[in-house]
């Protein structure tokens, strides 16, 4: 694949493999497993990889701008859960969104800043400010993990809104999902996000903003998690805090990765995210028809993504000349 | 005459004064041996998070009862993180302030045995509980898992009907927690007795109201006409009841799940209709199950680890029809009192 356009289909990359494999499993599901290939399982699958697919987008920005977000989880849950936890307890609407948005887009600037004015690795950064959000919200603004959503209120609302019986996270997906390709592959500051990934230093040189870009970059991964947290709290009437202890966060850097983001920066786009939840997406629901217990579906899980990465080492072996330092 | 009279009065008012009146107060020696036994004992609660209905509901209680005999009460909130809740035990036994009592509600069957050993070596006597652990505790406070499963089989064999599809669908918990195992268990022993009633899916929701909701569409979609959706836990079951919503079943699958009988949680879902039916465990009663057992164990003066208590509590399945007003406790109630103190 060459950086900006499209696959090249002659040589075989980590993101050609596991679309494969995607297809693959998609057309052995379709053969085998009956009620597979009906629209309203489709629709599930697409839906059920929705929420990962959205904060893998913004972790895919980051990423491509040789960075890392592992807050993104923290903004998520935390967010929705204070603000769901004011709106309990009588806080308008209007102000309650104000402060968790104006909350969320703080860390999503001292996380940027950090990294690009005192340059703190992104690892390190990230890690800290998510469990700071988490023990913070958890400690002093909610009483509880799970926080319902008050019956009546937009976010219970807009979890039953449905476009032609498909429900509306779908839809932010595709629209996000657009929005990040227009952003990326027409916009200049979507251009500089490669080069900086690709060579910071050189791409400062020739006077791209590299800086302030890094910071807006995290603070978008954080507007992205809060979207990504209402659509969740949509769908279950609730918010379980809960979600940060869980795999989610590997799960999306997983999508990011696997459909062949590289994790040293530079290199990928939105269509590699679209490739890596569809595998996971077609893989979990395949998986869940045939009933496997759930230990199985992670050995399996495990499984075929460390054969794609093994298949890609062996087919496109590390360039000790092109191979850049921060590589994960 | 009148002198015998005189002596007479003398006496009896002697004999009054010397004999009858220390009698009163000094006779019983419980409240001494009571307050000998007990002041001063640390009891120490070690939750899988202090973030959840469950552990806020015996917090609540059991400080209460703790510090009404005098003795001290403190949790500690491993946030679900299993070593989080080892590293807890651990600085709790060597610690100058080691607990007489340690609570402990384990995350899975094995994860803290040798902890709890070294506790009970140390003289700190381990109660267990909801959850078991291969592990002979002082004593295990909490549900009969297995009689749990029974329940809630039950339940949905009661909500299917005769003249349903007979389909049952689980949305399990984990393969490790105990909880999730034995209630599993429970659940086929009823389905083995009901032969015509089958069980089409069982995927695990590894706790997640998220993965409930998408292991729930998928099953509905397959079997749409299930006629009964047990899920393990009513943390993860607002996804499965997401799903049935999504599916446009409402009225038609028979959510039963199980809880703490917290009201938000599970009465309000009740009623509502979310749950058809919801097998609640007594917290106040439990909690005061398992205050009686640490106040036996502080006076019984036997060395911790000397006796192997299984006190089960009452469940029982509740419908919309049998709901009362004192069905579910409210932990906005509780929280409101704390905070008024």
């Amino acid at each position: 694949m060459n950086a900006i356009g499209w696959p090249n289909w002659r040589r075989l990359n980590q993101e050609g493999i596991v679309f494969a494999i995607a297809i693959l499993l998609f057309a052995a599901a379709a053969i085998g497993l009956p009620g597979f290939l009906t629209a309203d399982n489709l629709v599930a699958i697409v839906r059920s990889v929705s929420v990962l697919g959205i904060l893998a987008l913004g972790m895919a920005v980051v990423i491509i701008g040789r960075g890392i977000d592992l807050s993104a989880v923290a903004i998520m849950a935390m967010s929705v859960a204070w603000y769901l936890q004011l709106v309990n307890t009588g806080t308008s609407d209007g102000l309650a969104f104000g402060y968790v948005l104006a909350g969320v887009l703080a860390i999503g600037l001292l996380n940027g800043f950090l990294v690009a004015y005192a340059d703190v690795p992104a690892i390190f950064v990230t890690l800290a400010t998510g469990s700071f959000v988490f023990g913070y919200v958890r400690s002093q603004l909610i009483t509880q993990d799970a926080v319902p959503v008050p019956g009546g209120h937009w976010v219970e609302l807009l979890g039953g809104v449905r476009f032609l019986d498909i429900p509306v996270e779908v839809f932010v997906f595709a629209g996000l999902a657009l929005l990040f390709f227009l952003f990326l592959r027409y916009t200049k500051w979507g251009r500089f996000i490669y080069f900086a990934g690709d060579n910071p230093v050189a791409a400062r040189n020739i006077g791209v903003p590299v800086r302030p870009m890094l910071v807006l970059r995290y603070m978008l991964s954080a507007f992205v998690a809060l979207i990504a947290g209402l659509l969740t709290a949509a769908s279950l009437h609730s918010i379980n805090t809960r979600i940060v202890n869980s795999t989610l966060l590997y799960d999306i850097v997983l999508v990011a990765v696997i459909g062949g983001i590289g994790l040293s920066g530079g290199r990928g786009g939105v269509r590699n995210v679209l490739v890596g939840a569809a595998l996971i997406g077609i893989l979990l629901n395949a998986m869940t028809i045939i009933d496997i217990p759930l230990l199985y579906q992670n050995l399996i899980k495990a499984a075929i993504l460390l054969g794609a990465i093994i298949v890609d080492g062996i087919i496109n072996p590390r360039d000790e000349q092109t191979a850049q330092q921060g590589d994960i | 005459m009148k002198l015998f009279r005189t002596l007479m009065a003398a006496a009896t008012a002697l004999a009054v004064t010397a004999f009858a009146a220390p009698s009163f107060a000094a006779d019983d020696p419980g409240p001494a041996a009571y307050a000998k036994s007990l002041n001063g004992k640390r009891v120490m609660l070690v939750p899988l998070a202090m973030g959840f209905d469950l552990a806020q509901g015996w917090a609540h209680y059991l400080k209460k009862e703790v510090e009404a005999w005098g003795g001290t009460f403190e949790t500690r909130d491993p946030n679900w993180v299993v070593d989080a809740g080892a590293q807890a035990i651990t600085d709790a036994i060597a610690s100058d302030t080691r607990p007489d009592v340690l609570i402990i509600h384990a995350p899975d069957l094995n994860s803290y045995s040798k902890l709890m050993k070294k506790a009970q070596a140390a003289g700190t006597y381990v109660l267990l509980v909801d959850n078991p652990a291969n592990f002979p505790a002082d004593a295990f406070v909490g549900s009969d898992w297995d009689k749990l499963g029974q329940l809630e089989a039950e339940a949905a064999i009661k909500g299917c009907g005769e003249n349903s599809s007979k389909k049952i669908g689980l949305v399990q918990g984990d393969q490790a927690n105990s909880s999730s195992l034995y209630q599993y268990a429970g659940i086929m022993k009823v389905l083995e007795k009901h032969p015509d009633f089958q069980v089409v899916a069982k995927p695990d929701s590894n706790w997640d109201a998220t993965t409930s909701r998408n292991v729930t569409t998928t099953m509905l979609q397959q079997h749409p006409d299930i006629c009964s959706i047990i899920d393990f836990w009513d943390g993860d079951a607002t996804g499965a009841s997401a799903a049935i919503r999504d599916a446009k079943l409402d009225g038609k699958v028979f959510l039963v799940t199980t809880g703490g009988g917290e009201k938000a949680a599970d009465c309000d879902k009740l009623q509502d209709g979310t749950y058809g039916a919801v097998v609640m465990t007594d917290l106040a009663r439990q909690s005061g199950d398992m205050n009686a057992i640490i106040k036996f164990l502080l006076q019984s003066g036997q060395p911790a680890g000397t006796s192997h208590t299984y006190i089960y509590t009452l469940e029982k399945a509740t419908t919309k029809a049998d709901l009362k007003p004192d069905s579910c406790w409210d932990l906005k109630a509780l929280q409101a009192e704390a905070a008024a103190k």
